[in-house]
């Protein structure tokens, strides 16, 4: 956000404040040979499937170095190296590649799993139908997981869907779960199960994070429409926080933890500024594969516990 | 060399690439135990198995967006639009999600999207469409079209060992009313323009089934020498053999099926304009359908769509320019 205020990042600036257990729950429960395609709001799925802070920076900020060399923005990628599907604007599109790739998984007999989050909003596009019932058809080895932040830009829930999307997952033939979206082991767990099952062969699973989007939609949204009080009953439940509290009750030493993330944050922010704009001349290269390019596993000390 | 329909040359690259190559499968609505709408895939599921010959829920959407994921994760999938009408509601998934895919993160995306199209049998609108063009204007999507048995065959072999997204057209007048000899085996036909019959008086540029028409209508023009360009590929298309016959003859009709207006040749209109405007002997004229939904009733649809009769006094008057 700093960065962005500073005129560093073109564009706006989107992220996942204050649901950011809603990313970082599943992304530790899936494997390194399982699949991700991640939302533009989980972060913490990158970080934990190994894409390094500094090009992340570069990615906000359209260098070279990004993970998409300035491609796309914020946060519309996947590090393919680490199996990662990145979004694309229209949602909810990543669920119908999920159940692909989990279909993928089907058909040459891999005992692997696909997950995707989405948002409460997509759920009123027709991919959300195709997706819910094509893997509920095939009995696909995929984790859909809803991120119901109660927003849609400002479009509340109420305004989005009469009967609530998790219910919904009953009739496409398979279980809907609720799950606390703010409490990052709750969605470890929600994920660990839903994994075993689809590996098991017993098909998707739907798990719903209910959660609150605590910034606007982007920098430029200064969420005038929702409620304070919505606001400070959400602050309350912080993931983090609740992390925290439960770690230091453990005995783990939490403000160390904190200084070392801030100075590697500190000097991945330098290494992003360093890295170059892209050339310009560059802009339409590379717009068709001369072989092919697949998605590799996942190499992060974090992925499958 | 066996002689093939154009249809059974599009079977014979499935059933050929499937044998040999298990990453390779077809899906699409009633692919499977039916055989497909147009028996394309007659026999396929006895031999393949029906996990590779996938039956899928009437939802094009899916279809596409499921074989991307499928095509990331190492899979070659053959995904079959019923009619190329219905890619509209697929649309999403192949512009933005398969063509923008290697450009914003260095992914692949091998799938091939065939789409039976075309008009000239009483469709109606929903049933006649040639929509090429939408996929031309789309980066990141290559798009073919044959006009012949061997094409055929050749094209979609080398669409399906593309790591692109191909979105494949194939005529369905031309399914079972062309045949040709067709080479055995596996073989690629290259994505690039082949010259029909060769001429030097006047070239007429065209594909899909407007390549026959083109052929009949200037098989016999009073001793004109007229050659045909087949362009057989649209995404990429081949410049410099468009600019060679330009140079050669001078005189240029370009034909579409499809409705006119930025329609593929218009495209080709404006490369000549643009690169071969010294060439020209005469203004390069278009025949293509108008800007109209293509009629069901045959006196109104053959009112519209290109006839031979439209091709062959185009290009006399052309000629006497």
């Amino acid at each position: 956000m700093m960065l962005y205020r500073q005129g560093k990042v073109p564009g706006s600036f989107y992220d996942g404040f204050g649901q950011e257990a809603v990313s970082a729950g599943p992304a530790w429960a899936m494997h390194a040979h399982d699949r991700l395609c991640i939302l533009h709001r989980d972060l913490a799925a990158h970080l934990i499937r190994g894409v390094t802070p500094a090009r992340i920076f570069g990615q906000y900020m359209g260098r070279a170095g990004g993970i998409t060399g300035g491609r796309d923005g914020n946060v519309h990628f996947g590090e393919r190296k680490v199996g990662c599907v990145g979004m694309v604007s229209m949602l909810p599109d990543m669920m119908l590649v999920a159940a692909g790739l989990a279909m993928a998984f089907k058909l040459r007999g891999e005992r692997r799993a696909a997950l995707t989050w989405f948002g409460d909003g997509s759920t009123s596009r027709g991919d959300f139908h195709e997706a819910m019932n094509w893997a509920g058809v095939q009995r696909l080895p995929v984790i859909f997981v809803l991120e119901n932040n109660q927003y849609a830009y400002s479009t509340p829930t109420a305004t989005q869907f009469a009967v609530d999307p998790v219910e919904r997952a009953a009739a496409y033939g398979f279980p809907g779960v609720s799950v606390d979206g703010n409490d990052v082991e709750a969605m470890f767990e929600a994920t660990r199960q839903a994994r075993e099952r689809a590996l098991a062969g017993e098909g998707p699973t739907m798990i719903e994070a209910v959660t609150m989007r605590m910034h606007g939609h982007a920098a430029h949204d200064d969420m005038k429409y929702v409620p304070a009080e919505q606001i400070e009953e959400w602050r309350r439940k912080d993931p983090i926080d609740r992390q925290v509290r439960r770690l230091q009750g453990v005995g783990v030493d939490v403000e160390a933890l904190r200084e070392d993330v801030r100075a590697e944050i500190e000097a991945a922010v330098a290494e992003g500024l360093a890295m170059p704009m892209p050339d310009g001349e560059t802009a339409t290269e590379r717009v068709f594969a001369d072989e092919p390019a697949l998605l590799e596993d996942g190499a992060s000390r974090w992925s499958g516990f | 060399m066996p002689t093939m329909t154009y249809l059974q040359a599009i079977s014979d690259a499935m059933r050929q690439e499937m044998r040999q190559d298990e990453r390779v499968f077809v899906m699409g609505e009633d692919v499977g135990v039916f055989g497909g709408a147009f028996k394309v895939t007659d026999g396929f599921v006895e031999e393949f198995g029906p996990e590779r010959v996938m039956d899928t829920p009437l939802a094009e959407s899916a279809i596409i967006g499921t074989a991307i994921g499928a095509a990331v994760e190492g899979l070659r999938p053959i995904a079959e639009m019923q009619f190329s009408d219905f890619v509209s509601c697929g649309f999403d998934q192949l512009v933005n999600v398969a063509g923008k895919m290697f450009y914003r993160q260095g992914l692949s995306v091998n799938i091939t999207v065939r789409l039976p199209s075309g008009g000239g049998f009483s469709g109606g609108p929903f049933h006649s469409q040639n929509p090429e063009a939408w996929f031309m204007h789309a980066p990141g999507l290559k798009v073919v079209a044959p006009a012949t048995a061997e094409d055929a065959k050749g094209l979609l072999i080398r669409a399906v060992r593309d790591p692109n997204p191909v979105v494949f057209m194939e005529h369905k007048h031309l399914y079972r009313r062309v045949k040709g000899e067709v080479p055995e085996g596996r073989y690629e036909t290259d994505f690039s323009a082949r010259v029909a019959r060769a001429g030097t008086d006047l070239v007429v540029i065209a594909y899909g089934a407007m390549v026959h028409t083109a052929l009949e209508a200037t098989a016999d023009l009073d001793g004109a020498s007229v050659e045909v360009l087949d362009l057989r590929s649209l995404v990429p298309l081949d410049e410099e053999a468009i600019l060679a016959s330009v140079r050669k003859c001078s005189k240029v009709v370009v034909v579409d099926e499809a409705n006119q207006m930025c329609a593929a040749g218009a495209q080709v209109a404006a490369l000549i304009a643009e690169r071969a405007w010294e060439d020209l002997d005469g203004p390069v004229v278009r025949v293509a359908t108008p800007d109209v939904p293509i009629p069901f009733s045959p006196t109104l649809e053959q009112a519209v769509l290109p006839q031979v009769d439209d091709v062959r006094e185009a290009v006399r008057e052309l000629l006497e320019y």
